[in-house]
């Protein structure tokens, strides 16, 4: 069968945030016995290229991502949902990377692997939450972004997509080629499944180096990354709030009586 | 390791998929109603439960017995009835297929199976004739094109709502185990009525009831395997099926364990967790333990499938010892649970009623036992 339209879905494998926990003292992450989870909003991403080669079978589906070598089961597990193939950008350079290294780096995997029309991505990932990486992709790749982005439809080289607002949405059509972050009203990601799993360890990952990206290790990793974190920490939890009884007005004469008493008022 | 990334990911799967779509609601209502719902079952089928070890060329996903046996155990620690229909293309009901069909037979009745579009049933068992299977009376008398069967079948799982069945028979009624036929019988031919479905302790949710055959006219080219060889084809059939029921007991033990953990850190009885009372805390010892134990069994009698290699004293083992150790575990659950654990709105009332067969069904254990000493102090 020809291929048609090339997609292209950036992914991320992030530690499972629900498990984890913040070391009081060191003030890092406690990431040992973490699992390891595709993030979530990255699996509305490959859904939503999913959804389209549903339609037209022609769609090529590529994931890509920035990760050390066990990013790979993340990967199978996206070629496990449908993915026709994977690339691991993998690397020591490339370690340390802030987001705008890591869009960097991924900018130059996506240049290499050539001619993709629609990039999606996670609207952010549930470790930094920046929501960063997909824009700053788009911008080292020159094609414009729509992020937020809560449908698509696409019709030759249109893609009209409906962008999420805080009270609604917005309709915007764009041209291929062109990068979209997703949330997670976009779709309800699919399973994978055991024919696809069985498949899926049959092909081949391709994984790239700053090499074969061509990128100086001075373009990668902590070295290009301005920003960095400098501490972090759980902030103190409050302390249980007081319920008040009474009448309405007992317990606004009690709410002024406690201000005052706290110098507030 | 017995296991590789790929079956952690199968397993990731099963499990993903049996938190979202088996939910405490749904199962309440298969309870209530005693149907299953057919959205899950399409669903099961585009994942690809249904053809776990069944090749590719015929539809299936071309995966392994260590693939098959984790997703019974995901299954199934969440609903067992669910499991039962993972179990019976995979295992009794595609088995004998798989084992003894032609090119054309696999064509037309597996690979249906494998989709979900149709249901097949396993018909061994007799009113007289259980543990005993050769001494089954179905007889299948010769006639021209075709062999006229009669008889009746008893205890058949999904015989209600199954398309079609595989009837073993007799074709010398002189020869004892070596005088037995496999049949695939179409539901809807001339002849085959079901009985009642039974009213059963657990596993509610999937309909068993007798499979009656009264002159049925069966065609020569729907004999599975060949004339007098069903019994092997039968026993075979039950290696695999063992190994589904050992998985079945590890998967509702496990969740028996969960619960039992988790209520007893809630519980609070003479002012401290129930937890922290030794009595309690040792039983829960002793349960994760065994159903170690349990799952080591089951996962070595499945690696030796894959391998190859003979497993039918390996399959008994484990169907014995985790069945057993799965009905011990469910009692102490509803034990720590105490009045809770007897009323139907905690998870462990369900689960010690659908365990209590896996003793039983599938080869009793007394049955696992003959097996066993049969392979060890054979002549």
């Amino acid at each position: 069968m020809e291929i048609g339209m090339k997609v292209l879905v950036c992914v991320k494998q992030v530690p499972d945030t629900n498990e984890v926990k913040i070391d009081p003292v060191k003030g890092t992450l406690i990431r040992e016995g973490v699992p390891s989870i595709l993030n979530p909003d990255d699996a509305n991403a490959l859904e939503a290229a999913l959804a389209l080669k549903d339609k037209d079978p022609s769609i090529h589906i590529s994931v890509i991502t920035m990760g050390p070598p066990q990013a790979s089961v993340m990967l199978r597990e996206c070629l496990s949902m449908g993915a026709d193939a994977a690339y691991l950008l993998s690397d020591r350079a490339f370690g340390g990377a802030d987001t705008c290294a890591t869009s960097t780096t991924l900018a130059a995997g996506i240049k290499k692997i050539g001619d993709v029309d629609i990039i999606f991505a996670g609207r952010q990932a549930i470790d930094g939450d920046t929501a960063q990486v997909g824009p700053q992709t788009a911008q080292r790749l020159d094609i414009p972004v729509i992020t937020y982005v809560q449908d698509v439809q696409v019709n030759g080289d249109a893609v009209t997509v409906q962008r999420q607002l805080e009270d609604g949405y917005e309709v915007i059509e764009v041209k291929t080629p062109c990068l979209l972050t997703a949330v997670k009203e976009l779709n309800e990601p699919r399973y994978m499944s055991i024919y696809n799993i069985v498949d899926a360890y049959k092909k081949d990952i391709t994984v790239w180096t700053h090499k074969d990206v061509g990128l100086s290790p001075e373009e990668c990793g902590l070295s290009a990354s301005p920003t960095q974190v400098w501490r972090s920490f759980t902030p103190p939890t409050k302390g249980k709030g007081e319920m008040l009884k009474g009448t309405v007005k007992e317990m606004a004469a009690e709410v002024v009586a406690k201000l005052k008493e706290k110098h507030a008022i | 390791m017995v296991f590789t990334q790929q079956h952690e990911l199968i397993r990731k799967l099963a499990r993903d998929f049996a938190q979202k779509e088996l939910t405490p609601d749904i199962l309440d209502q298969v309870e209530e109603t005693g149907v299953f719902p057919q959205e899950i079952l399409k669903k099961m089928g585009k994942a690809g439960f249904f053809g776990i070890k069944i090749p590719k060329e015929l539809g299936g996903t071309g995966a392994d017995t260590r693939a098959y046996v984790i997703v019974m155990e995901e299954i199934a620690r969440v609903s067992a009835v669910a499991s039962l229909y993972v179990s019976s293309p995979n295992s009794l009901s595609g088995g004998p297929l798989q084992l003894s069909g032609t090119p054309e037979q696999l064509e037309k009745y597996l690979r249906p199976v494998v989709t979900g579009e149709k249901i097949l049933a396993f018909a061994l068992t007799e009113p007289g004739a259980g543990s005993d299977a050769a001494g089954m009376t179905t007889t299948a008398v010769e006639d021209g094109d075709y062999y006229v069967l009669n008889g009746r079948k008893t205890f058949i799982t999904m015989a209600p709502f199954s398309d079609l069945a595989i009837v073993y028979a007799k074709t010398d009624m002189t020869k004892g185990a070596k005088g037995i036929t496999a049949f695939i019988v179409d539901m809807k031919l001339e002849g085959v009525s079901c009985g009642k479905p039974e009213h059963k302790m657990g596993l509610i949710g999937c309909g068993t009831s007798d499979i009656i055959l009264e002159n049925v006219r069966v065609h020569k080219s729907d004999i599975l395997g060949e004339i007098n060889q069903g019994f092997i084809n039968a026993m075979k059939t039950l290696d695999t099926g063992r190994i589904g029921v050992a998985a079945q007991s590890v998967g509702v033990a496990q969740a028996a364990l969960d619960e039992t953990i988790k209520y007893a850190k809630e519980r609070k009885q003479f002012g401290k967790r129930i937890a922290d009372f030794q009595a309690i805390s040792f039983m829960i010892a002793e349960m994760a333990t065994k159903l170690e134990a349990a799952k080591q069994l089951l996962y070595d009698a499945a690696y030796k499938k894959d391998m190859n290699e003979n497993t039918t004293m390996a399959a008994s083992m484990a169907k014995w010892f985790a069945s057993e150790t799965c009905n011990e575990i469910c009692a102490k659950a509803v034990q720590i649970h105490g009045g809770y654990g007897y009323m139907k709105e905690y998870k462990v009332e369900r689960l010690y009623r659908d365990c209590r067969v896996f003793t039983i069904y599938e080869g009793t254990s007394q049955v696992q036992q003959m097996v066993i000493a049969g392979q060890l102090l054979r002549k």
